[in-house]
């Protein structure tokens, strides 16, 4: 019976109830958006890092895995570590951000093909003149690029020679001298890539070039991919506890804001029910009922409205932010939603409880 | 109708703080009830005849005085009880019918049924009770689809769904016509004497009034006839 009510009463203003889901649904929506943009991102990263087909990254002392700026270590070192025992190719390569989460990776093409097995070209091909540019399909479509198309970044006009296939080492690749000279970093690297005769030798070699190169970042591309994680981001599990905390906040408020008003629009019915010796308990169920239903009502408008947010993104701008559906977060963050709902409820709910039946007969 | 009084109140007094100032809503009211006695109560705005309505039905407490309601003294007992004795013990029917307009007739009466925690067996008293209303066939309708004479009746039902000791009903011809006036008057007359239902009913109108076994009247907080 009270499930029935409970029900009714939502049925009964529906436009209140359906902007309290749609509430309840962006706030949703937010949250996974949030997370599976971060998840995208790193999977994005990971994809094009275990495309390049290298066994080991060795990168500067002191620098962040997932780092996407500065050159700071010295283009010896590739020599140096194409010269190791058991080592069949060393590759280097420079990232440049330009803009936002958009970054300029510069590489010796013809060491990077043998290395990876080159690029897939959809169309086009390699960069034959200095200021030649290759980018992946994702960001030809976000930026409506095609071959032989202008394309100005970092201050210089470049031509688009071939657009290729993503998933391996960047969206937007230049040789690596253009890029060293345009940024003034001539004979640095962001990092190196390794690759070892064979696979059993991998774990020597590791071993070898971290003794050899102490406070160096030296990983096997399997730990390096597997680094690629949220708690590896500096800042990133920081934003995402702060995006809950602004969702609790937001699903406390529209809660609140709700049930305060049917609390007030339902005086007299609250009143009749004390009549009927209805005790605050059972007022303070249909609330907190109500406003669980529509909690779960507004977490499933979330998760669907997370995956129209994701077909936007990946519609116009997939080269930039990628994103990802994450079913792993939907139970937490409908459990975020419906808590923060809930304690919305608490002093409405509260108020309700506590209503003097004669006065709440008598409101008009 | 039994000689043993189902309501006894005993030098009630009543006074609320309206602002700064203390208005006496009831100065010492004496009055007794017979189980199954109809009796209508008749005053003037102001007289405490409404005031006297909400003790007896247990939604407020008398200042002073003792009130018993079968045998309970509601001048004694917490909110709590106050509660759980509305559950079974008090029926209310309103001037404006006051039901939930988000619940159908038939479940209007159920959710009193629900607060009561009753135990869903067949109750062939109300089944009678429900005969005598005459609103078998509106029962699916939300009270918005309903006329006032039909809501009122719902209403009656929803109050002596539980059995209640006592059927206060507070001008529940106010905002009705003639027709329908008389028909909730001589279902609720039915009431009391088809099933012994001990009714207390407040009116402004005399003519209601007689409907009664016995008319009370208050004036200034007090019982001035009987």
């Amino acid at each position: 019976m009270i499930n029935k009510l409970v029900v009714e009463n939502l049925r009964f203003r529906p436009v209140r109830t359906m902007l309290s889901i749609l509430a309840i649904g962006v706030e949703v929506m937010m949250l996974l958006t949030i997370v599976g943009l971060s998840r995208g991102m790193l999977a994005d990263s990971r994809e094009r890092a275990s495309g390049i087909g290298a066994d080991i990254v060795i990168r500067p002392p002191g620098s962040t895995v997932i780092g996407m700026s500065s050159a700071p270590l010295s283009e010896k070192y590739v020599a140096w570590a194409a010269a190791q025992p058991h080592v069949a190719l060393a590759v280097g390569s420079m990232n440049y951000p330009v803009s936002g989460l958009t970054v300029v990776t510069g590489i010796d093409l013809p060491q990077f093909n043998r290395m990876s097995g080159g690029f897939r070209y959809l169309s086009g091909g390699p960069p034959r003149a200095p200021r030649d540019i290759v980018v992946d399909s994702y960001y030809a479509q976000q930026n409506d690029l095609h071959v032989g198309s202008n394309l100005k970044l970092m201050n210089t006009n470049w031509r688009v020679s071939g657009i290729i296939e993503p998933g391996k080492l960047a969206r937007i690749v230049v040789p690596l001298n253009v890029l060293q000279e345009l940024t003034g970093s001539e004979g640095k690297l962001t990092q190196i890539y390794v690759k070892v005769d064979k696979p059993a030798d991998i774990n020597p070699v590791l071993a070898h070039l971290k003794k050899e190169l102490p406070g160096f970042q030296i990983f096997s591309m399997r730990e390096f991919i597997s680094m690629f994680s949220v708690s590896n981001v500096p800042g990133l599990q920081a934003f995402i506890a702060v995006v809950i905390g602004l969702s609790v906040v937001v699903g406390f408020l529209v809660v609140f804001l709700s049930m305060y008003t049917a609390v007030l629009e339902r005086t007299r019915e609250i009143g009749i029910l004390k009549a009927l010796g209805a005790s605050p308990f059972y007022i303070l169920n249909i609330l907190f009922r109500e406003t669980f239903l529509v909690g779960v009502l507004g977490s499933a408008a979330g998760i669907g409205l997370s995956y129209l947010s994701r077909f936007l993104i990946m519609t116009f701008v997939p080269a930039t932010i990628p994103t990802i559906i994450v079913p792993d977060w939907w139970p937490i963050a409908a459990a975020t939603a419906i808590g923060g709902a809930l304690m919305g409820a608490v002093y409405p709910g509260w108020r309700a409880a506590r209503q003097d039946p004669i006065e709440a007969l008598s409101y008009e | 109708m039994s000689n043993a009084p189902i309501i006894e109140a005993r030098d009630v007094r009543k006074i609320y703080r309206v602002g700064d100032v203390d208005v006496h809503a009831l100065r010492g009211v004496d009055l007794s009830v017979r189980r199954g006695e109809f009796l209508t109560l008749v005053g003037p705005s102001g007289s405490g005849k409404s005031t006297l309505f909400h003790i007896l039905g247990g939604l407020t407490a008398p200042t002073s005085g003792h009130v018993l309601v079968d045998g309970r003294d509601l001048s004694r007992i917490s909110d709590a009880e106050r509660t759980e004795l509305r559950k079974r013990m008090v029926g209310f029917v309103f001037q404006k019918y006051n039901l939930l307009p988000t619940l159908s007739a038939a479940d209007n009466i159920a959710i009193a049924r629900h607060i009561a925690r009753w135990n869903g067996e067949r109750d062939e008293q109300f089944e009678r009770a429900l005969e005598l209303l005459g609103i078998a066939d509106r029962l699916h309708h939300k009270p918005r689809e309903l006329s006032g004479g039909e809501q009122q009746r719902v209403a009656i039902a929803r109050a002596i769904v539980n059995h209640p000791a006592i059927l206060l009903a507070d001008e529940p011809t106010g905002n009705l016509d003639s027709a329908n006036s008389q028909a909730v008057l001589a279902i609720i007359r039915d009431l009391n004497e088809r099933l012994g239902q001990t009714i207390l009913m407040i009116t402004h109108d005399a003519a209601v009034a007689a409907y009664g076994h016995r008319i009370v009247r208050m004036l200034d907080g007090r019982i001035c006839s009987e």
